[in-house]
């Protein structure tokens, strides 16, 4: 294995990232075996469990709570109580409705953001993988830059600029600077992928670029590309909570991020209003955390030598 | 290897003059007349408004063509002129920044390096460790997914608010005077530590885990299995495992960089550290775009050169990168 190989391989496993990098040839047979193996897998169903669970609060906890989330709807700075499940803030907002509200814009970040970034990365990676060449040298060119520039610096100044902001335009953002690794992974294993057996039949049967990619290509990774955009939703949540928290997230809505940021700019930590910054911080490392525990039970589904018999 | 050299460093000078170029269009060609927004928001009287809109297209330079401001930017930029400071008008935007940035780095580096070196130690203890390895997995990744605002929070609250061991705010006490003596160094300690142990512990879980991860992978490869065959130690098959799988996690580290420097930037706000994060949260509350601007700049450079550092450690300890660049590749 050259070098660049070892490289690019080894940055398909960022440090949160799957377990093992991933083998390119597990042919994963979709359906039964892989089902039977992710039923009986506690950390897939563990993690699985708690994000389900916290998309359902998403969904329903606006419903429960007529509440908005910035209405002033009780006394300020109150505990925790079967009034108000979170307590108040400090002007009277109900912290139950924000948690909820805010939870709704961390599933819409991760699934625009991750699923924006996950798709220019499997765009550029297949591209350059596939077509080789110049495209490959510019597309890696292009790669390169966007992978060493940090998101949050370049999210931070169009953030100033911009002065709409709402939970898509800041989850569009955040999918178009976050691909670059994915998109090296992908490309990698294209070309580890482009020289087997079954690519030069569909070749000589006169399929084309496309086709190969799609019908040839993608499918032997499918396990990984799946576990890709778990590892980028989750990416782009922690992101989102962190322009959030600077003050660069949505200014009409309501998110977790937002919220801490309303808790430390009105001093909830010198006055022990833990109830105000608890819940937002908990529900992201929840989720997150979920994720890519989900994501070590998938691969141990996926890959067969992970698997514990 | 000088192949290697050259390739890496034409990406850093590409990506610096990308970046400078962003810096350079975003105000122009976003929505609007940046000296228009950035006076709006200053609610200014009526002539004091005037004299400062000269002032601004001057320095924007709006009144040449494109072209023509797009070189001055850079000549500006050269020289070191990162523009005027809204929030503290008159003060040069880049000694306003370098004087945060000794703070920000104090609270980086040490936390960068002491996680990445600790977490690998840890995670590579951990791994193939029945009980250990139950315990250090899910805690790794609670760790890596726990927000850095949030861990400071906590820290703060927990060991500043409630038990009162260290301050929660500043980088130094109030009632002391910034010098060299041990009572002033003390107090800055006290004040470095909180922020420094929240970065600490998020990066830790996830060096913590890469590694342990990494090391499972290497005991199933072939060496490694060779070597058990042989009858070799234990220790000595999970030592050669431990270097090679120390590669990937520095290609790691110069990954997480950004996300490392965005960390700390939140951390600060949180303890009102005064470095760059907690400038940055100052301009953006201000309007102070050409702050915002410079900030943006020392951290693309920042991260940048740091990326070259993390190469130039790579080629030092992997010895198939001197062979192979000097070769075909």
């Amino acid at each position: 294995m050259s070098v660049s190989d070892a490289d690019e391989l080894a940055t398909a496993t960022p440090a949160a990232a799957a377990a093992t990098p991933v083998t390119v040839a597990s042919k994963v047979r979709p359906g039964r075996e892989a089902l039977w193996f992710a039923r009986r897998n506690r950390k897939l169903i563990l993690g699985l469990g708690v994000v389900l669970a916290f998309l359902a609060l998403a969904v329903a906890g606006p419903l429960v709570d007529p509440h908005g989330p910035n209405e002033y709807v009780g006394p300020p700075s109150q505990r925790p109580s079967a009034d108000f499940w979170f307590g108040t803030t400090m002007f009277g907002q109900d912290v139950f409705a924000q948690f909820a509200h805010g939870l709704r814009a961390t599933f819409l970040v991760g699934l625009l953001g991750g699923g924006l970034a996950a798709l220019v990365g499997m765009v550029v990676g297949f591209t350059a993988g596939w077509r080789g060449g110049v495209v490959d040298e510019v597309l890696n060119m292009l790669t390169n830059v966007v992978l060493v520039v940090p998101t949050l610096a370049v999210l931070l100044i169009i953030a100033t600029y911009l002065r709409v902001r709402g939970v898509v335009p800041e989850a569009v953002f955040i999918g178009l600077f976050s691909w670059p690794w994915v998109a090296r992974a992908i490309r990698a294993q294209t070309f580890s992928l482009r020289s087997r057996d079954f690519v030069d039949l569909a070749r000589l049967s006169g399929a084309g670029g496309a086709r190969i990619v799609f019908r040839e290509i993608a499918p032997n990774m499918s396990s990984y590309l799946f576990m890709t955009f778990i590892l980028l939703f989750g990416g782009s949540v922690l992101t989102a909570a962190t322009l959030d928290f600077i003050g660069l997230g949505p200014t009409d809505g309501m998110s977790l991020g937002l919220m801490m940021n309303n808790a430390v700019l009105w001093s909830a930590l010198p006055l022990g209003m833990w109830w105000w910054f608890v819940p937002p911080g908990l529900g992201i490392t929840l989720i997150v955390g979920s994720l890519y525990i989900m994501n070590v039970g998938l691969d141990e589904v996926f890959n067969p030598k992970l698997r514990e018999l | 290897m000088r192949h290697y050299f050259q390739r890496k460093l034409g990406i850093y000078v590409l990506t610096f003059f990308v970046a400078v170029t962003v810096d350079w269009m975003i105000p122009r060609f976003m929505p609007g007349d940046p000296v228009q927004t950035m006076l709006a928001r200053a609610s200014l009287r009526p002539e004091a408004s005037q004299a400062m809109q000269a002032y601004y297209t001057g320095v924007f330079g709006l009144d040449v063509p494109i072209w023509r401001q797009y070189l001055n930017f850079w000549g500006a930029l050269l020289q070191g002129d990162l523009g005027v400071s809204i929030w503290l008008f008159p003060q040069p935007v880049t000694g306003v920044i370098l004087r945060a940035v000794p703070y920000t780095i104090a609270l980086l580096v040490p936390a960068i390096l002491l996680s990445w070196w600790a977490g690998n130690k840890f995670g590579a203890f951990a791994a193939r460790r029945r009980w250990l390895d139950n315990t250090v997995l899910p805690v790794g990744y609670v760790l890596t997914a726990t927000p850095y605002m949030w861990l400071g929070i906590l820290l703060a609250w927990a060991l500043a608010t409630v038990a009162g061991v260290f301050p929660i705010a500043g980088g130094y006490s109030f009632d002391v005077e910034p010098s060299w003596t041990p009572s002033f160094l003390a107090d800055l300690a006290r004040h470095w530590f909180l922020p420094f142990a929240s970065l600490f512990l998020v990066g830790f879980g996830g060096w913590a885990i890469g590694m342990r991860n990494l090391i499972i992978y290497e005991l199933e490869a072939d060496y490694s299995h060779y070597l058990e065959a042989l009858g070799a130690p234990r220790r000595l098959v999970r030592r050669y495992a431990f270097r090679n799988a120390l590669l990937p996690q520095l290609t790691g580290l110069a990954l997480q960089l950004g996300v490392l420097v965005a960390g700390a930037l939140v951390t600060e706000i949180v303890f009102s550290y005064p470095g760059l994060g907690y400038l940055i949260l100052q301009a953006i509350n201000n309007q102070d775009f050409f702050l915002i601007q410079g900030a943006f700049l020392f951290i693309i450079l920042g991260v940048l050169v740091a990326n070259f550092l993390v190469d130039v450690v790579y080629v030092l300890v992997d010895p198939r990168t001197r062979v192979g660049m000097r070769g075909a590749a």
